[in-house]
């Protein structure tokens, strides 16, 4: 690309995505504003969020088309004449060529049967140019300057930000749409919420808050937009923490019930846990670096690297000497060579140990955002928010910022970082989707399930695939969505009754809502219809896949973490148990609770349309699997590192598998999820389906365990016996010390201080009183002496005059000199 | 006509403050005591052209004469008007009257 293609289509995309960005906040400013003052009945907040969020996607979609037709489509490969490196490395050294021969690139693999056959694909000759030339980086505002630290409002697009932009405001509008209708109850001047039960048996009454819910609704929107459109690290924080600040009011949205104030309180300080570790990732990347920009690919900006280019050449590869604690990374400047220190003249290096624990740091906030491993507990108790929320936080925006920021980061993450990254996942990915075997409500075994699945994407991302983490990301969120959606319509259509025990056979109330659940059922599940070109499948199927394949070859090239392939491969049948187990006792068999079934009823359309949209989107949004549209924009912005593997990599000495490996994994590792998953379907289906066997005498025998997975693992126990019972322990101490020795310091104090301005006092009346009265008195008895002088006799003064003069005179005589 | 010389200018001007003390001092008409005021002013400003011209003082002491002039003219003029407001009050213009001040 020319520095002229570039600076027409990076202004292009810059301010389509920008303002994509600001409408909702724009919405949000009128809605905060305008729905306090007008009536509490009115739709209007309502209609201006959808069109905010809904012009956004419009513009989204430009975006889309404008970035596709400049780069062929991701597959054109994008010289950038500013590294230089082209030169140096043997690569074409005219633009044109390339960028002709890699625009044919994209027919190739659509002419082939299976679309994923082997490693040359078109984008990587654009990788082999540089791993950076798909990005279009830039700055809209620089807010301030801090010595030589620059605060500025960035961007940073590629195909990744324009598809996560495309996915946030679909998904978005669906849950807005969605939530006109499942917010109606709000439009009223007197709301009941009769979740809160005051003194006297009544309900709390309070006036209702539509245009807040919407208002919070576009901030959020607006935030998460900003840190997928964010072109520094700094920047992200700063809209992580609004993504925090926006998930804390929409889970608190019931403010008055003690269970939604406590969930929320739990989310975001769960979330500060882990933004500790973000900001120390952040200190140590501004100290060591000196920039929190990701790259810096502008061709007229050559030589200001941004962070991905200084820890890594053109090629992906990072450059270290060293052993041990000596171990350092040499920066590169975005020239091709080595940075050099401005002062001391020597080239600049990171610590290869400081590096790790700016990627821990990064990743804590990541584990904290997307509910991983040890700190996935808030994100079930979030479900005390609205349905929407729920639907929007799980899917689109809050926990997918997580995952979306580890994939974005991940050029900056060093083997060490990215086991560690797989671990936690593996274990996330576990416990989440073993507690949701047991949950009987139906929104908690969705928030299990998207535990779950964010520790899929953790795991993929850690086992280097980057693309199959980021894959999962964007079918989990579509499917995701949809069940929370119908969940949704459910509760609505129960009129809030969550429980799944009190459900049943529902699919005759209403029926698009179990389709559409169903089809939401079937994608996470990753069923499919296997056929010898390619599976006829739903979205979740083609990235589970990807996981699944990504996992094995990882195995494959490291037996010591069998875990890292055997407990996902577990993990895939237990979803489809747990998925299909809330089908059934939703939607099949007989009612449970023939009051609630009787009540039940279909939901509005304006509920049922996103629904329908959402279904659409989450069968056939990945399809193609890895040749489809979606994955090819995905690879287009793959990392370079991920997409050749590294052998013995870092001091773990793993082996990280790039494409060709993962590829001849494929097939096995499809064939073995799609046996787990058809295992766990038909084992719900005998479960709970059928009914052949009772759940109960299962749960019976196993009581042990099941009381140890409805308690969630025992870990809010765990925390509470590890940090809220210590806090107590150590507060009662505190309380006690206050008490004895503070508080009979102070009283002491306090005693002395009043004896000594008693004598003050005394000193006072009698010392200084007395000696202010003494003046006042001898000036008042001066006044009224001098007082008769003050005859007024005319004559009399003029004597005064006369005999003043005739005195003057005297003296001179006297006494002056003649 | 000869030149008599400093010491008569000074002999009339001493007459002419001393008869104008007096004049304040014993007139019960305040008309009197102002022009008791002229009297003691054009005293001094006999002295002050007497020195003028037989002292060292110059045109400095006639300049200073001419402010005197001025300024009497000046007290005068509001010296009236009192006196003209205190006769409208009090219907005399006697000083002794004029005692609402005191006390």
């Amino acid at each position: 690309m020319s520095p002229e293609q570039f600076a027409s289509t990076g202004a292009a995309l810059k301010w389509l995505l920008g303002l994509a960005w600001l409408l909702p906040l724009a919405g949000f400013c009128i809605e905060v504003l305008g729905g306090y003052w007008t009536d509490r009945r009115s739709r209007a907040p309502a209609w201006l969020a959808v069109g905010c969020i809904g012009g956004g996607f419009v513009l989204s979609t430009i975006a889309f088309v404008t970035w596709g037709s400049a780069t062929h489509w991701g597959a054109f490969a994008v010289v950038d004449d500013h590294h230089g490196d082209a030169h140096a490395r043997g690569q074409s050294p005219d633009a044109a060529p390339a960028a002709v021969t890699g625009a044919q690139a994209p027919a190739a693999p659509a002419e082939h049967g299976h679309p994923h056959d082997g490693p040359p694909h078109g984008h990587d000759a654009a990788h082999a140019s540089s791993p950076y030339a798909f990005a279009l980086s830039g700055s809209f505002y620089n807010l301030a300057t801090f010595g030589g630290l620059s605060i500025d409002i960035d961007y940073y697009i590629d195909s990744l930000t324009i598809v996560m932009f495309m996915m946030v405001t679909l998904i978005a509008t669906c849950i807005h749409l969605f939530a006109m209708g499942y917010m109606s109850d709000e439009l009223t001047d007197n709301y009941e919420d009769h979740e809160v039960h005051l003194p006297g048996g009544r309900h709390f009454h309070r006036p209702g808050r539509y245009y807040r819910f919407f208002s919070y609704l576009s901030l959020f929107c607006f935030a998460m937009l900003g840190l997928v459109l964010a072109g520094n690290i700094f920047q992200v924080f700063v809209f992580w923490e609004l993504v925090g600040v926006c998930s804390y009011l929409l889970i608190g949205f019931y403010v008055e019930r003690k269970s939604a104030s406590t969930a929320a309180n739990k989310a975001f300080v769960m979330n500060r846990v882990g933004d500790f570790g973000f900001l120390i990732g952040l200190m140590i990347l501004w100290t060591w670096f000196g920039t929190f920009r990701f790259a810096n690919t502008d061709p007229a900006q050559p030589g200001a690297p941004g962070l991905f280019q200084m820890v890594r050449d053109a090629d992906g590869h990072i450059h270290e000497h060293g052993a041990g604690l000596d171990r350092a990374v040499v920066l590169n400047d975005g020239l091709g060579g080595a940075a050099v220190d401005a002062a001391s003249g020597q080239p600049r290096s990171i610590p290869f140990w400081l590096l790790i624990a700016a990627g821990l740091g990064i990743f804590a906030g990541c584990i904290g955002k997307s509910a991983q491993f040890p700190l996935q507990t808030w994100l079930p108790d979030a479900m005390e928010g609205p349905t929407p929320v729920s639907a929007l936080v799980h899917s689109a925006t809050m926990v997918a910022a997580g995952v979306y920021l580890a994939g974005r980061f991940y050029p900056m993450f060093v083997p060490e970082v990215l086991l560690v990254i797989a671990y936690i996942g593996c274990i996330t990915l576990f416990i989440g989707a073993t507690i949701a075997i047991v949950v009987t409500d139906i929104k908690r075994v969705l928030a299990y399930s998207t535990i779950s699945q964010l520790g899929y994407m953790m795991l993929a991302l850690g086992v280097g695939g980057w693309f199959a983490g980021l894959f999962h990301l964007i079918t989990h969120a579509f499917f995701k969505s949809l069940m929370f959606l119908a969940s949704g319509s459910v509760i609505h259509g129960c009129h809030h009754v969550q429980d799944m025990q009190e459900m049943g056979g529902l699919r005759r109330k209403m029926p698009i809502t179990a389709w559409a659940m169903l089809v939401g059922v079937i994608a996470i599940a990753g069923l499919a219809i296997p056929t010898p070109w390619m599976a006829i499948a739903f979205s979740g199927y083609h990235s589970k896949d990807a996981i699944l394949a990504t996992s094995l070859a990882f195995m494959s090239q490291n037996r010591q973490h069998f875990l890292l392939f055997l407990l996902p491969l577990a993990t895939a049948g237990i979803t489809a148990f747990y998925m299909f187990r809330l089908w059934f006792m939703t939607f099949s068999g007989k009612p449970r609770n023939q009051h609630v079934y009787d009540h039940a009823h279909e939901s509005p359309w304006i509920m049922l349309g996103p629904l329908v949209i959402l279904s659409v989107f989450a069968a056939v949004c990945a399809v193609g699997g890895e040749g489809g549209p979606l994955a090819r924009m995905l690879f287009a912005s793959e990392p370079t590192q991920a997409v050749a593997g590294a052998a013995v990599a870092g001091t773990v000495a793993v082996n990280l598998p790039g494409h060709a490996l993962i590829h001849e994994y494929h097939t096995t590792a499809g064939i073995a999820a799609l046996l787990a998953a058809l295992t766990g379907a038909v084992l719900s289906y005998v479960f709970y389906g059928a009914g052949l066997v009772n759940p109960a005498t299962i749960r019976s025998q196993l009581s042990g365990l099941h009381s140890f997975l409805i308690e969630k693992w025992e870990f809010d126990a765990l925390y509470d016996a590890m940090f809220v019972r210590p806090v107590h322990v150590v507060a009662r101490w505190a309380q006690g010390f206050d008490q004895k020795y503070l508080d009979g310091f102070l009283h002491a104090t306090g005693r002395a201080v009043v004896w000594i301005s008693k004598w003050d006092r005394k000193f006072d009346e009698t010392v200084v009183d007395r000696a202010v009265n003494v003046v006042g008195d001898a000036t008042y008895a001066a006044g009224a002496s001098l007082r008769r002088l003050q005859t007024g006799r005319l004559r009399q003064y003029v004597m005064f005059i006369a005999f003043g003069v005739l005195g003057l005179f005297l003296l001179m005589f006297a006494f002056l000199p003649r | 006509m000869s030149d008599v010389g400093l010491t008569p200018y000074l002999i009339v001007a001493a007459v002419l403050f001393v008869c104008g003390i007096v004049c304040m001092a014993t007139k019960r008409n305040a008309i009197g005591v102002l022009m008791g005021v002229e009297l003691v002013l054009n005293g001094a400003n006999l002295n002050l052209i007497a020195f003028s011209r037989y002292g060292q003082l110059g045109f400095d002491g006639q300049a200073i004469a001419m402010f005197v002039i001025v300024l009497a003219a000046a007290e005068a003029a509001v010296a009236l008007a009192i006196v003209l407001n205190f006769y409208n009050n009090h219907l005399t213009v006697d000083v002794d009257q004029a005692r609402q001040l005191n006390s």
